[in-house]
């Protein structure tokens, strides 16, 4: 009986430590956002006026997600449609961000403000940032 | 005897309190001698004073620009109004978008009013052609290029501009875009005395110009010339 006690609040204590790390990786997502994105696609992802397109309940993010990787890596121009708009600004790429960072970034999109779409492991993010030679590895 | 003082003093209280409620809604209205409120006036003095008194800033300078719509903006474009009057370009990938986005929260807050106007410079004019200014003012939900004029110059001209508007602007290979500036929102009044400069990046800060802006429409209308005579 002791035993078991005992082993359920290791088992617990675990647990609580684990969500600990994964918290803080959760968070990574948002705060990137709002460091390299939120002055641009806006602090709710709602974009700006026909100008930017929003980030938030979009098609693009579903339709594109394959791409969506190497958009952040290498920025993006020439026209575009975002549910069912036209679009036609330049979008500076991120040299500066990690696969893994870049992995977040967009599982927070995937997974927020309205989108529900499969988020990548990293695995899955660093191939498809070798797509276009975009991938750090880390 | 006793009583009667008594019901004396009372009587002469309540006169007096009566009396002092006849001043008091004098005492409410505010002093027609008091000044009323007012903005300071900001900026650099270059010129020499030409008198002991003379210690205002320089007003904003003569400039001559062109519209999204080809038309000539110039100091008597904003003759008896006010302005707002911030520098930008259309490909600027960093502060910009959230500049204008705050620019536009004023825009709207003051869209009923003609006396308010807008004025972005942009600090590119080899990239924002006229044509490129309009489809950008279009995309931003701008129509009436009379209320917010998006207006370019020679790259040299809206440098010196920049700096007589207290913003920094300058070519700067290593910042995103090719240019750094600052977001200032500057609030010129219709003497072109600047009245006030704002972060276009800290909303607390375009809440306070949201704020001073009828203040200073308010000295205005004050200080509009009445018929002699």
């Amino acid at each position: 009986m002791n035993r078991a006690l005992l082993v359920g609040a290791a088992g617990a204590a675990l647990l609580l430590n684990l969500t600990g790390c994964f918290t803080e990786r959760q968070n990574e997502g948002a705060q990137l956002y709002a460091t390299h994105c939120a002055s641009c696609h806006g602090d709710q992802g709602q974009g700006l006026q026909r100008l930017i397109p929003p980030v938030a309940g979009v098609d693009f993010m579903a339709q594109r997600r394959a791409d969506l990787p190497c958009i952040i890596r290498k920025g993006l121009k020439g026209p575009l449609v975002v549910n069912g708009i036209s679009y036609n600004q330049v979008m500076p790429g991120h040299e500066d961000l990690t696969d893994s960072q870049i992995t977040n970034l967009l599982n927070f999109l995937h997974t927020n403000w309205g989108n529900q779409n499969q988020p990548y492991t990293i695995r899955e993010a660093s191939e498809l940032l070798g797509r276009c030679n975009g991938s750090d590895g880390q | 005897m006793n009583t009667f003082l008594s019901r004396a003093r009372r009587t002469v209280a309540l006169a007096a309190l009566l009396a002092l409620g006849g001043l008091l809604p004098l005492a409410c209205t505010s002093n027609p001698n008091e000044e009323p409120e007012r903005l300071s006036v900001y900026g650099l003095k270059h010129a020499a004073p030409t008198s002991p008194s003379d210690t205002l800033p320089d007003p904003i300078p003569n400039f001559r620009l062109i519209n999204q719509m080809g038309q000539p903006v110039t100091n008597q474009t904003f003759a008896g109004k006010v302005y707002v009057a911030d520098f930008f370009f259309t490909s600027c990938p960093s502060i910009c978008p959230k500049m204008q986005s705050e620019m536009l929260r004023v825009y709207k807050a003051f869209e009923g009013n003609p006396n308010v106007l807008f004025l972005s410079h942009t600090i590119d004019p080899n990239h924002d052609s006229i044509p490129v200014l309009r489809d950008y003012a279009e995309r931003l939900g701008i129509k009436d290029a009379s209320r917010w004029h998006f207006a370019r110059t020679q790259q040299d001209t809206v440098f010196k501009l920049a700096s007589a508007y207290v913003s920094g602007a300058q070519i700067d290979k290593k910042a995103a875009g090719g240019f750094s500036h600052d977001g200032a929102f500057v609030l010129v009044d219709s003497q072109r005395r600047i009245r006030g400069v704002y972060d276009g990046m800290v909303k607390e800060q375009v809440d306070r110009l949201i704020a001073e802006l009828p203040v200073l429409l308010k000295e205005e209308q004050l200080d509009k010339p009445v018929a002699a005579q």
